[in-house]
């Protein structure tokens, strides 16, 4: 009798059943939160002009969002109706100064290098606006996935710009990170050397100069536009529904 | 339906109907209760954060002693590397070593005077830049190996955004530019940040002089379009011309303080020399 409750509660909810898997894979394309949903696009714009710190964005903007939709879906059925968007926030809020301290004792030149960004994270709609969508009103296993699966969809969009506005602004990959481009040669940290005669940057692409535009922020426009173009003439379903 | 993008929509915001299907928790959800759940959520994220500083800020302080030691080594990378000692490969410790060992501290006021019982590094330039000019204490830096001296001085001005600070190594001869390090408080990656990532323009600055040759201060300066007199000037950053000409202020104002002391550190050697 007692096995048989306990398969039953099993096929009930399993723990990666296709219904949780679809969580975390449809933010990534076509439910993503900055083409589709067009959330956290301010900071998208901010902080990918190099990958590296687009990368570690995206690594505290998923734990955020994890564990914040975690928390909110174990105290959902208890926060008062009032001041729920408050008692978010100081969640997210509380997450993001742990994250901080955190981040500051365990590896401080990290830390000084995007200190600005994590604050930035409490100001992300993305995070808040998955609280309020959906752990308000799920289970906190179903909502903590989603959590990782919003913050990866974000975190990919950063990623694939940062790398756009970076080899196109800078003709650098993952400048200033641990682990420097070491694919060509000289010239320090830089990927395509296209200034030193003999190397094959400089013989295919000595006609390219780095295009200071995909240096600014208006760049990431451009490139976040290109992608929502290209997402929709691919699933037409997309089109006017944001 | 959840997870889709129609669930952003007003309509579908899920707090009434959760609350509908729990009749009990409807009822608790009076005035006293949004108070209670305030007070102990405020009382437990207090508790939280204040335990998570008690325990993590004594390695965190550690940490930051460390960066900036490094940092204001950084200034002399260069003599450094050529002495066989990478910055960059050393450990921790050895950082604090060599500035026990190697590294003489001193604080001077504005008028070059050395000021008795004090360590350069306990100087907080953001707290000296808020005071009188006349009042204010600059740290200074002997670094001593392989039989020559290095002077490094801490400077601090404005970037676009935010505060800007470095150190600024110069040789024996208090002229000649040994290396330099910058940091910032929130330039924009890629742009104004590249005065502290960018290692190629920070080597521009070593060899440049801070004296002309009639003996006039005229500092380091960073040239929108590049620079033009190979011996003060360096190239600008493009995309960042503000962060760059906050770079070329900093350090004009901030060496121009140091220079009651380079004068009389001047004399005493050249006195030294006659002896």
């Amino acid at each position: 009798m007692a096995t048989t409750t306990e398969t039953k509660i099993a096929e009930k909810e399993p723990w990666f059943s296709k219904k949780e898997r679809v969580l975390m894979t449809d933010p990534l394309l076509d439910n993503n939160p900055i083409t589709i949903q067009v959330l956290g696009v301010c900071s998208a714009l901010a902080v990918t002009s190099l990958v590296y710190p687009s990368f570690v964005m995206a690594i505290a903007v998923v734990f955020v969002c994890a564990f914040a939709n975690l928390f909110t879906s174990l105290l959902r059925n208890t926060i008062p109706k009032a001041v729920r968007l408050i008692v978010q926030l100081v969640i997210i809020a509380t997450l993001v100064t742990l994250v901080n301290e955190a981040l500051k004792a365990i590896n401080y030149p990290v830390y000084k290098q995007l200190s600005v960004y994590i604050g930035l994270i409490i100001t992300n709609c993305i995070v808040m606006g998955r609280l309020e969508a959906f752990a308000m009103a799920n289970k906190p296993w179903r909502s903590f996935l989603d959590g990782i699966g919003n913050g990866l969809g974000y975190g990919l969009i950063l990623i694939v710009v940062g790398f756009f506005r970076e080899l196109f602004g800078k003709g650098t990959l993952l400048a200033g990170s641990p682990i420097p481009m070491f694919i060509i040669g000289a010239g320090e940290d830089y990927w395509i050397d296209t200034t030193t005669p003999g190397q094959w940057g400089n013989t295919l692409f000595w006609w390219y100069a780095n295009n200071n535009l995909m240096v600014m922020s208006v760049a990431a426009m451009f490139v976040i536009a290109v992608m929502i173009w290209w997402q929709r003439s691919r699933n037409p379903k997309l089109v006017d529904i944001s | 339906m959840e997870g889709h993008y129609l669930s952003l929509l007003p309509e579908n915001l899920p707090c009434t109907c959760d609350r509908a299907h729990d009749n009990q928790k409807v009822e608790t959800m009076s005035t006293s209760y949004i108070y209670t759940f305030a007070l102990i959520m405020t009382v437990v994220v207090a508790a939280l954060l204040a335990g998570s500083k008690v325990v993590l800020e004594p390695i965190a302080s550690k940490n930051e002693d460390i960066f900036n030691k490094r940092q204001i080594l950084e200034a002399i990378s260069t003599p450094l590397t050529a002495a066989g000692q990478d910055l960059a490969s050393m450990s921790d410790d050895q950082v604090l070593e060599i500035f026990e060992k190697q590294v003489d501290q001193t604080v001077v006021s504005a008028t070059g005077e050395p000021m008795e019982g004090m360590m350069a590094i306990e100087v907080d330039m953001a707290k000296e830049r808020k005071k009188a000019e006349s009042e204010r204490m600059y740290p200074v830096y002997e670094v001593n190996f392989d039989g020559q001296s290095f002077y490094i001085f801490s400077v601090r001005g404005s970037g676009l955004w935010d505060a800007i600070w470095g150190n600024i190594a110069l040789e024996g001869d208090m002229n000649t530019v040994a290396g330099v390090s910058f940091d910032h408080a929130g330039e924009t990656p890629g742009l104004g940040a590249e005065i502290k990532d960018n290692a190629a323009w920070k080597a521009q600055f070593v060899g440049k002089k801070i004296y002309n040759d009639e003996g006039k201060f005229v500092s380091v300066t960073a040239r929108k379009g590049g620079a033009i007199d190979k011996n003060h000037e360096v190239d600008g950053l493009s995309g960042a011309t503000v962060t760059a000409d906050g770079v070329t202020d900093m350090l004009y104002k901030g060496l121009k303080s140091y220079e009651p002391y380079m004068e009389e550190a001047e004399t005493a050697t050249t006195s030294m020399n006659l002896n």
